[in-house]
């Protein structure tokens, strides 16, 4: 782990784009925090208690209020003015520079302890004859997005993919769309991020990101008649770390 | 003589604040509180019923709005008493007040009275607030909201009542005079907050 | 004697003409269902102490497993089998474990200490008042914890334990005990945290009245001490929200109990109305958290600097301005629930925009230090620690305030570190500052000060080790409320930080037996205090250390703001709020005690 505030390296460029906005606050707060830091301990040291020495008797000065007012307020509005047309791509259906239409459509469900992607298999659409299911797996070819359509059948989870920089609750009764497209090959974490229960710290599953042509390849030799048919080898899911008592799921 | 000398002296006024004496300003904050409480509970059903219109049946399908009315007559009815209790005392009319407090110690029972007869015949015809056990036109959430608001409101009634009759048994035993009244006056201003969420109730739980 | 009073005729005047006096009820009236404001603030002390320490071990438990997972934990052995067989921690225990240490740090230790301690030793003493302005449910409102916190530790020993489902307890998870495990833990925990919003609700309003209404004479609202202003908005969030809670942990109960449907989609039910009641109640809540804590931070930094606040109507301003905006930003804890981004948008506008009041506060307690005498006493440097650990609490905020950000950041312990520097380093120093600074006027004593400076050292150090590296963990991705870390390929690398983490919180979890040891032993032996160890200006210290029952001979008169240090041209570095000025003679009373000269006499009441 880096010790220098430094983030991973994102593998999605929206998550680039977050990463930025992640360092202007990093360099805004830095100063901020440096400047008040030493001037405390400054102020600390210069003002101590001596003999011969008196305070001051001063009970503010506005000038200095509406300084320290406006430029802190000044600051956050940008940031947030700058944070949100990130933000809109991210999460807004149909903003500019959001999810591309030609995002391929998936399903994942999440549910206690397990997450179950439903592709839309060769034909490219969801609820049809060729759709299948996996479990615990996502995969994707690279340089084109992914639309996912992310429900649960329980409670509250969260579909968090660290390196795409991508976060959302999965939301029983909603159906809520995330996307994301990764700009290198790779098998990547995807973690549950909301508690969920007993077995949330072992919702683990995995993210691969193939080469052009070999998701097509990937998804036409798994590609079975509709239904959610999950395929012997798919059992990624984290083991317990201990016996647990009571499986609630 | 120094202000903080070992002698007692002569009292001076504290600081003004809103003119309006400690229990007085107590319960207008209290009701603040319960208006917050009551505004939860509203603020759900409100957001609710926005998302499943379906399970809300048409006004006065399932619920029983003309003796309802009658009930929030009687609840109406029961703050006039109150208000005349109160003028009763400011007075100091003992009879006055002792009279109308029972009056309106009378007209909020019958008001919890009538509303457990209801709720008993709602249930039996199977408007319950369980998802499993519903059986009336609507859904369940119908149910669910009815019984969580009126029940708090019914509740607040109830309470208000047993008050009321503390309140009456030390106007038997002439504990308030025209000097001495501001036990009756903030259970007024209580009895009147209850009022006033019921006719909210009744017209958006009932009417709507 | 004459008693012409701003009440009604039935209102007893008993504490306005009653000056202070021997209290001669039997012991059990006296410090048992003691009415007298510093009795029952010395009582929250005790029980918040208690559950301050709760919720310490509580967190000590979670971070052996997270040092040392799956491994079984020393004195483990006496925890039954259904929470950690052989010593080792299941993981359902650690999901109660980080649910009941959010929980009782939060409702049982922060909030009673701030609220229920601070409130009662200083608000009356403060205003210049004999009590508060309703004893009888002040001394309610505190019994009324008392059973809250037993039902709060009974359900660890319920089957199925103690609720599983975070402080913030989410639904479906919360409202299905099939889905947690948890049977009756979690209606406890509901019933519990209702019956602890009573007592609350009956503070709330208490403090209210006798800010507005009982005021000594010449006790302006702008003469206030600044700890009075923020308790005083303090109050009025609790009154507002509070009851909002309560009506969502009723249908949460509901949902459990009756089988009503209120947060349960198959029937209709909506998950993410739970979150929208829980934090339009859940963010006032941070901000009666961290508000009295700023205004003990304020008195303290005055009084160790020798100089007037810096800004006063500012400072005041911006408790106003932090307790109004702190309604519309909730939002911000649900970025990523799923409700609509462009509300994610509008929430983060004035989530940034709360940022601005926070920060005039902090500039201004760096004026009031500025061309400072500065004195290091005990209280001052918790004090000091608070703004220097509040400063990293408030800019890390601004990371998650930015709703891009916040996709990264949510739910890690970039989060943890946050609230932990907030609360541990804003309110627990604060809480210190305002320990060590008021213990002498309740207890008669003072508390050592070089164990003081040793306990504030080793916190601070310990504190800072444990959390700061919290932020870097968070950078790194690593999820909260997460049993074992190792599952995942990307954390596994991070466990030498977690057992680092683990090992500076047992440190230092020992050194606030510094702390408690120092209380112990002050409170037989410590050295006595006088009326007024700290040369300070507000009313309390007029009077004896502990004041009498009753506080004042008579009604206090005040003549000046209570940040009046080294003043020109005085001699004093401190000019007390109740002395006359000088060369004026002691404020005479004519017969119907309206008080002649110096103040404009309250108008005459008719008798209503």
């Amino acid at each position: 782990m880096r010790w220098d505030w430094i983030l991973p390296e994102p593998v999605s460029n929206l998550g680039a784009e977050i990463d930025s906005i992640y360092y202007l606050i990093l360099i805004i707060t830095g100063v901020i925090f440096v400047v008040v830091e030493v001037a405390l301990v400054w102020f600390l040291i210069r003002y101590r208690r001596r003999d011969g020495r008196r305070a001051e008797y001063s009970h503010g000065n506005k000038t200095a209020e509406v300084v320290w007012t406006v430029i802190p307020f000044v600051l956050v509005l940008f940031i947030a003015y700058t944070s949100n047309d990130v933000w809109l791509k991210a999460k807004l259906a149909d903003h500019e520079g959001g999810a591309p239409p030609d995002a391929i459509p998936m399903r994942v469900m999440a549910k206690q302890f397990e997450w179950n992607v439903t592709y839309p298999g060769p034909d490219g659409r969801l609820d049809t004859e060729d759709d299948f299911a996996v479990r615990n797996q996502l995969h994707m070819p690279v340089d084109r997005a992914v639309r996912v359509e992310l429900g649960s059948d329980d409670v509250i989870h969260s579909f968090f993919l660290p390196d795409f920089r991508v976060k959302q609750d999965a939301v029983p009764g909603m159906m809520i769309p995330v996307w994301f497209e990764a700009n290198r090959t790779g098998e990547y974490d995807w973690a549950c991020a909301e508690l969920c229960g007993l077995g949330h710290y072992r919702m683990r599953a995995s993210v691969t990101v193939h080469e052009a042509g070999e998701f097509e390849q990937w998804q036409a030799s798994r590609g079975t008649p509709a239904a959610a048919r999950i395929a012997p080898a798919d059992t990624a899911g984290a083991q317990p770390t201990t016996s647990e008592s009571e499986e609630s799921a | 003589m120094s202000a903080h000398g070992a002698v007692p002296v002569a009292v001076t006024r504290p600081m003004e604040g809103m003119k309006v004496y400690n229990q007085k300003l107590g319960m207008w904050v209290f009701l603040l509180s319960e208006v917050m409480f009551f505004s939860s509970l509203i603020g759900a059903y409100i957001i609710l019923r926005f998302a499943n219109p379906e399970q809300w049946a048409e006004p006065g399908v399932v619920l029983a709005v003309p003796l309802t009315a009658f009930n929030t007559f009687m609840l109406i009815c029961s703050s006039v008493t109150m208000v005349k209790a109160f003028a009763a005392i400011e007075h100091g009319d003992q009879a006055g007040l002792k009279k109308w407090l029972l009056a309106t110690i009378l007209l909020g029972a019958a008001f919890v009275g009538i509303q457990v007869y209801e709720y008993i015949q709602l249930a039996g015809h199977g408007f319950v607030p369980m998802r499993d056990a519903y059986a009336a036109e609507g859904g369940p959430l119908y149910g669910a909201t009815f019984y969580t608001m009126t029940g708090f409101h019914g509740t607040h009634v109830t309470i208000g009542v047993l008050c009321l009759i503390f309140t009456a048994i030390k106007a038997f035993r002439g504990h308030y005079t025209e000097m001495n009244y501001g036990g009756v006056e903030i259970m007024g201003l209580y009895w009147h907050f209850v009022d006033l969420v019921w006719i909210i109730l009744f017209t958006i739980v009932y009417l709507i | 004697m004459s008693t012409t009073q701003l009440v009604a005729p039935n209102v007893s005047a008993q504490h306005w003409a009653d000056p202070s006096h021997p209290d001669e009820r039997p012991f059990i009236r006296k410090y048992v269902f003691s009415t007298d404001h510093k009795v029952i603030g010395c009582q929250f002390m005790f029980l918040s102490l208690f559950f301050l320490l709760v919720g310490g071990l509580l967190a000590m438990m979670m971070r052996w497993q997270l040092g040392y997972p799956g491994q079984p934990m020393p004195g483990g052995g006496v925890l039954p089998e259904t929470m950690a067989p052989g010593g080792i921690l299941l993981p359902e225990f650690y999901n109660s474990l980080v649910t009941m240490h959010g929980t009782f740090m939060i409702f049982f230790a922060i909030m009673p200490l701030l609220v229920g301690m601070f409130g009662n030793w200083l608000i009356p003493l403060h205003v210049g008042a004999s009590d508060m302005a309703f004893p009888r449910l002040n001394m309610m409102s505190f019994w009324i914890t008392i059973p809250a916190g037993l039902i709060m530790v009974a359900s660890f020993f319920v089957a199925g334990g103690a609720s599983g489902a975070g402080w913030t307890g989410y639904a479906p998870l919360s409202a299905v005990p099939e889905y947690s495990g948890v049977y009756m833990g979690q209606k406890l925990w509901c019933i519990s945290l209702v019956i602890l919003g009573f007592g609350s609700l009956m503070g709330a309003v208490n403090y209210i009245t006798t800010i507005v209404n009982m005021r000594a004479p010449g006790m302006s609202w702008f003469r206030l001490p600044l700890p009075v202003w923020a308790l005083f908005i303090t109050s009025i969030l609790v009154l507002l929200a509070m009851p909002v809670l309560a009506g969502a942990l009723i249908m949460l109960l509901f949902d459990q109990l009756i089988g009503t449907s209120f947060f349960l989609p198959e029937t209709g039910g909506q998950p993410l109305m739970w979150q929208h009641l829980f934090w339009y109640f859940g963010h006032p809540e941070v901000y009666i958290l961290i508000l009295p804590a700023m205004g003990i931070a304020s008195e303290v930094i005055s009084n160790g600097s020798r100089k007037p606040i810096f800004g006063y109507p500012a400072m005041v301003g911006a408790i106003v301005a932090i307790a109004f905006l702190g309604w519309v930003v909730w939002g911000h804890h649900m970025f990523m629930s799923g409700m609509n981004p462009l509300l994610g948008s509008s929430f983060m506008v004035s989530t940034m925009v709360i940022a601005v009041p926070s920060a005039i506060k902090v500039f201004n307690w760096l004026g009031t230090m500025w061309r400072g005498s500065i004195h290091f006493h005990v209280p001052m440097l918790n004090a000091v620690a608070f703004v220097a650990m509040f400063v990293i609490g408030g800019l890390s905020g601004v990371f998650m305030a930015s709703t891009p950000v916040d996709i990264y950041i949510h739910d890690t312990y970039f989060i943890v570190a946050h609230l932990h520097y907030v609360l541990f380093g804003g309110s627990l120093f604060a809480i210190f500052a305002g320990l060590y600074y008021w213990f002498p006027k309740y207890y008669g004593r003072m508390l050592n000060p070089m164990l003081g400076k040793i306990h504030f050292a080793l916190t601070f150090v310990f504190y800072n080790l444990v959390f700061f590296p919290m932020h870097n963990l968070g950078l790194a991705g690593h999820i909260r409320r997460i049993y074992d870390p190792n599952q995942y390929g990307f954390l596994e690398p991070l466990q030498p930080v977690n057992t680092f983490i683990t090992l500076s919180a047992f440190l230092l979890g020992a050194a606030q037996l510094v702390f408690i040891f120092n209380l112990a032993w002050s409170l037989w032996r410590g050295q006595r205090a006088p009326a007024n160890p700290w040369n300070a200006n507000s009313l309390e210290w007029s009077l004896p250390s502990p004041p009498p029952h009753g506080n004042f001979t008579a009604m206090p008169h005040v003549y000046r703001g209570p940040y009046e240090y080294s003043v020109t041209g005085r001699e004093a570095d401190f000019w007390p709020q109740w002395e006359p000025p000088d060369g004026r003679p002691a404020p005479d009373h004519s017969p119907d005690g309206v008080l002649i000269g110096d103040q404009k006499p309250a108008s005459r009441e008719p008798h209503r």
